[in-house]
């Protein structure tokens, strides 16, 4: 029998082995999920990003190791994107509708997630190169990277620091929500998409159709218009 | 050739193309965005390429969550710099994405409210 040494490094070295773990994570944090019957508590992304971390923390295996086989899977977030236009061309007419309620929402929630970010963050303490790889965190990863390297930010803490919102976002958004006795999914789903971007579009699609598509646009709008705020709110905190 | 060839193809080609177009013109918005508001107006334009983009783009949808697993787990390569800051980050995360919701959703019911935009096509 061979030494489980030599299969360990053969294993290592090939993307086969994180990329089925990281399919397997999802796995088992989509069932706790469907199991708990959606409490948002369960968020299947945060449940595999744990069980998938104390995994690489215990076999000491590296981000960059790991990120060979999960790249198959994180390359599927463009053609996802895309495929963000079924469920908005489904609801195109009643997107048309609340053009004015929209672009007022996305203006509002933008800025409030830029301004706010930074204020608290310089509050406490805070240096430059935080603030910038914080700025655009509401925006969605590609763009946020991009924006974030632009600001002299560190565009992988970036990428984290993104996806920590959107888990925050689809966390508490349907509580959160419910306890302002807001019932206009339109709103809701925009709202979320705007603040916490992919991570709360799926969030939203797990809750209410219409909030699924109202999220994709409040995120396709924010990735727009977090490349303008997040440089001239920096500015403030320079 | 299986319809779910096709169908992947074309959403690969618009990305393509929302890529290249997004570079050469240096514009803010990232190709998967650019291709998405492309796709939209090609769907409304077409029932063949609604029919034909529909089972892989519903995949991906019901999946979607999937997709941020890898750059989720990047957490864990960043777990020194995230505890030397833990309480501004930690706060600064938690508050403004809270807000953020609270106040766009505020915002948007509101001015639907307001203009009697009301949205007829949801039974509540």
């Amino acid at each position: 029998m061979t030494d489980p040494l030599l299969i360990w490094s053969y294993l290592e070295s090939g993307p086969l082995l994180w990329l089925t773990a990281t399919l397997v994570a999802y796995w088992i944090g989509d069932r706790i999920f469907r199991l708990s019957r959606g409490k948002p508590w369960f968020n299947p992304v945060l449940l595999s990003v744990i069980v998938l971390g104390t995994l690489l923390l215990a076999t000491g295996t590296p981000y960059e190791t790991y990120f060979e086989g999960a790249q198959f899977v994180h390359f599927m977030l463009g053609p996802a994107t895309v495929s963000l236009a079924l469920p908005l061309h489904a609801n195109l007419r009643r997107v048309r509708k609340a053009a004015l309620p929209m672009a007022l929402a996305l203006l509002a929630g933008s800025l409030t997630a830029v301004v706010s970010a930074l204020g608290l963050a310089w509050l406490l303490g805070a240096d430059f190169g935080l603030l910038a790889s914080l700025a655009p965190k509401s925006a969605t990863a590609p763009v946020a990277i991009g924006i974030s390297e632009k600001l002299g930010g560190d565009p992988a803490m970036t990428a984290v620091l993104v996806l920590m919102t959107g888990m925050i976002g689809a966390i508490a958004v349907t509580p959160m929500l419910n306890a302002l006795g807001l019932r206009d999914w339109r709103g809701r789903g925009f709202a979320t998409g705007v603040a916490a971007h992919g991570v709360g579009t799926a969030r939203a699609l797990q809750v209410n159709p219409t909030a699924g598509a109202f999220a994709g646009i409040g995120m396709g709008m924010n990735a727009v218009l977090t490349g303008l705020l997040a440089p001239l709110v920096l500015q403030l905190f320079r | 050739m299986p319809a779910i060839v096709s169908g992947i193809i074309t959403l690969l080609l618009f990305q393509l193309c929302g890529e290249v177009i997004s570079r050469m013109f240096s514009l803010p918005l990232p190709g998967p965005v650019l291709a998405m508001v492309a796709m939209v107006i090609g769907m409304a334009l077409s029932e063949r390429l609604l029919a034909l983009i529909r089972p892989v783009a519903s995949f991906l949808l019901q999946n979607l969550s999937l997709l941020f697993v890898p750059v989720g787990v990047g957490a864990v390569a960043r777990l020194s710099d995230l505890s030397a800051h833990a309480l501004a980050i930690g706060v600064s995360l938690i508050g403004s994405t809270l807000l953020a919701i609270c106040v766009g959703a505020l915002t948007f019911e509101h001015v639907a409210r307001l203009t009697g935009n009301v949205d007829e096509e949801e039974e509540a």
